[in-house]
């Protein structure tokens, strides 16, 4: 209990990631909280990596958890524009009344 | 170690319920502070088991960059008031179940897998790039980053280009009716055809047309 090890870090990284798989599927708001789901997501990764690159005294997953982060600021930029630009073509972000690709 | 542990179990409290409150809060701007708390105090995690350098670049990516760019955008769509109807509305969210269903077999799958998992023996010994105790932990990421693998940094330098270009792309638009300086045509005019000598002759003056 007192003695944290790897795998408290790794259940810790899963139960943020699960957080995160929720709140994509089963999100009715608007798209800006399924890509703070995302980020979620990304975060969990990171913690994995970095509690595995602590624990095994390997430096090789802090550099990929800076790509990773380099990836999700990217991420987060383009899909905020793309909101940005559907809201002012639509009007609305709501998951449910985007619907332009049925037809 | 007693403190290491109370710390770890205070950080990651926080954190998971944070992450709660980001997906199920009704508020958009409450989700977006919930995040910023959530990097936080995983920024202290990371800062805690020794990896300094990640935790203040997550401070200063996720909460001075990203999150305030998640808060912008909230704040220019006026969304912010939008009611949540989670688990409310019976008739359109049919996916509720299965959704959690998915969810949970997902975090046991994932348990399952970190219970069931050993470490190679010889782990310890295939590895070339250790994590050195007498030089710090930003040092030892700035050896291996511009030397090992400064071609992915390149890349990833690249990558942020991109998406800096793309999101001006996205979101740039031309507005009419506005009327705005334009350098090059102020630039090219010539002499002969901005100036022009008029004979004014008595009595008349001089007729000028725009």
């Amino acid at each position: 209990m007192f003695d944290v090890e790897l795998g408290h870090y790794l259940t810790l990284g899963a139960i943020i990631f699960t957080i995160g798989v929720v709140g994509v599927f089963l999100n009715r708001k608007n798209i800006i909280v399924i890509l703070m789901s995302i980020e979620l997501i990304l975060l969990a990764v990171n913690i994995n990596l970095v509690s595995f690159s602590i624990y095994t005294e390997n430096l090789i997953g802090q550099i990929f958890t800076m790509f990773i982060l380099t990836v999700a600021a990217a991420e987060a930029a383009i899909g905020l524009a793309i909101i940005v630009v559907y809201y002012r073509n639509s009007g609305t972000i709501r998951v449910e009344e985007i619907d332009k690709l049925k037809g | 170690m007693i403190a290491h542990a109370i710390f770890f179990y205070i950080f990651s409290f926080i954190a998971v319920i944070s992450a709660l409150m980001v997906t199920v809060s009704k508020n958009t701007v409450h989700s977006v502070f919930f995040l910023i708390l959530d990097f936080i105090s995983i920024s202290c995690l990371f800062i805690m088991i020794g990896a300094e350098f990640l935790g203040m670049i997550m401070v200063i990516v996720y909460v001075g960059a990203v999150a305030v760019l998640f808060l912008f955008v909230v704040m220019m769509l006026n969304v912010a008031k939008q009611k949540n109807t989670w688990f409310s509305t019976s008739a359109v969210s049919s996916h509720i179940p299965i959704g959690l269903l998915i969810s949970l077999v997902i975090f046991f799958e994932i348990i399952i897998v970190i219970g069931g998992w050993k470490y190679k023996p010889n782990i310890l010994n295939s590895i070339s790039l250790n994590t050195s105790s007498e030089i710090t932990n930003t040092h030892s990421l700035g050896y291996v980053l511009y030397t090992d693998y400064i071609h992915l940094f390149q890349l990833s330098g690249m990558i942020l280009l991109v998406a800096m270009i793309g999101a001006i792309v996205l979101t740039f638009r031309q507005r009419s009716g506005l009327r705005r300086q334009s350098y090059f045509k102020q630039i090219s005019r010539e002499k002969n055809e901005g100036v022009e000598l008029v004979e004014a002759e008595n009595k008349k003056g001089v007729k000028i047309d725009v």
